[in-house]
């Protein structure tokens, strides 16, 4: 597999979410994915980069443009030091909040991305790997 | 500070969101909407979203809100021009805002806006106040 680009961001406040954001779809732009294709990995990136900061206290997420044979894509590692998530399973349902948003960050965006990995432990912090294939 | 600009139509509120809105900007634009909405005496307010590349939950949210706050301050809210992505996003995403009413352009919300107020005006032309 080649890396084509592979770049880290902090995040830090609620602009680096908007930044996020845009090197995102800055990303899926080169890589040629279709219009729904970059609304989707854009999206689920600003939900992980909102939890990482909510939850974690901030972070940093690490951006790599892939391509495997004919095949091109993303893959967004976010990384936070905060307290972890004790229980991956409930943290993964729709609807499970302990911040006052709706539950949808972790679920939502699992549903947004062909691969979705996520490590964590109580007291270090959380890492959450997606990728999208175009 | 930053803020998303409001405009006054009758006794409708126009809101056109062309920046992508950082968390701040979000609540910002709820706390000045329904001041407006008690100060102008507005009965409908129409949120145009079609510059608008990404809705996620938090925006999602914001958007349910505020028309929900809208509804308790006896105003309706249409959201209007969301982009087909972002349709099949929020709805893959698990958003299918419910309770926000919503239309394909300015055009059409103002229509829908029109309709609703008319039938409060017919209603209150009966109603002892």
């Amino acid at each position: 597999m080649a890396t084509l680009r592979d770049e880290a961001f902090p995040i830090r406040s609620s602009d680096d979410i908007v930044k996020v954001r845009q090197i995102t779809r800055e990303l899926a732009l080169m890589q040629t994915f279709s219009l729904v294709d970059q609304t989707k990995i854009v999206t689920a990136a600003s939900e992980l980069a909102r939890n990482a900061l909510e939850h974690g206290g901030g972070g940093e997420v690490r951006f790599e443009a892939l391509q495997e044979g004919s095949r091109r894509g993303i893959r967004l590692t976010f990384v936070d030091q905060g307290p972890g998530i004790p229980d991956l399973e409930q943290a993964l349902k729709d609807g499970f909040t302990t911040g006052g948003g709706m539950g949808l960050g972790l679920s939502g965006s699992k549903r947004l991305v062909n691969e979705f990995e996520i490590h964590s432990e109580v007291g270090k912090g959380t890492r959450v790997t997606i990728a999208r294939w175009k | 500070m930053e803020r998303i600009p409001i405009l006054k139509m009758g006794k409708v509120l126009l809101v056109t969101v062309q920046v992508d809105m950082h968390d701040r900007l979000a609540m910002t634009l709820q706390d000045d909407l329904t001041a407006r909405i008690v100060k102008d005496h507005a009965h409908g307010v129409l949120i145009d979203i079609s510059s608008l590349e990404v809705v996620d939950s938090f925006i999602g949210r914001m958007i349910g809100n505020i028309a929900n706050m809208a509804r308790v301050l006896d105003a309706d809210t249409v959201v209007v021009g969301m982009r087909p992505a972002v349709a099949i996003t929020l709805v893959e995403l698990g958003l299918s805002l419910p309770g926000v009413r919503t239309a394909l352009n300015v055009d059409k919300g103002v229509e829908m806006l029109k309709g609703s107020m008319e039938q409060r005006a017919s209603a209150n032309g009966h109603a002892t106040r």
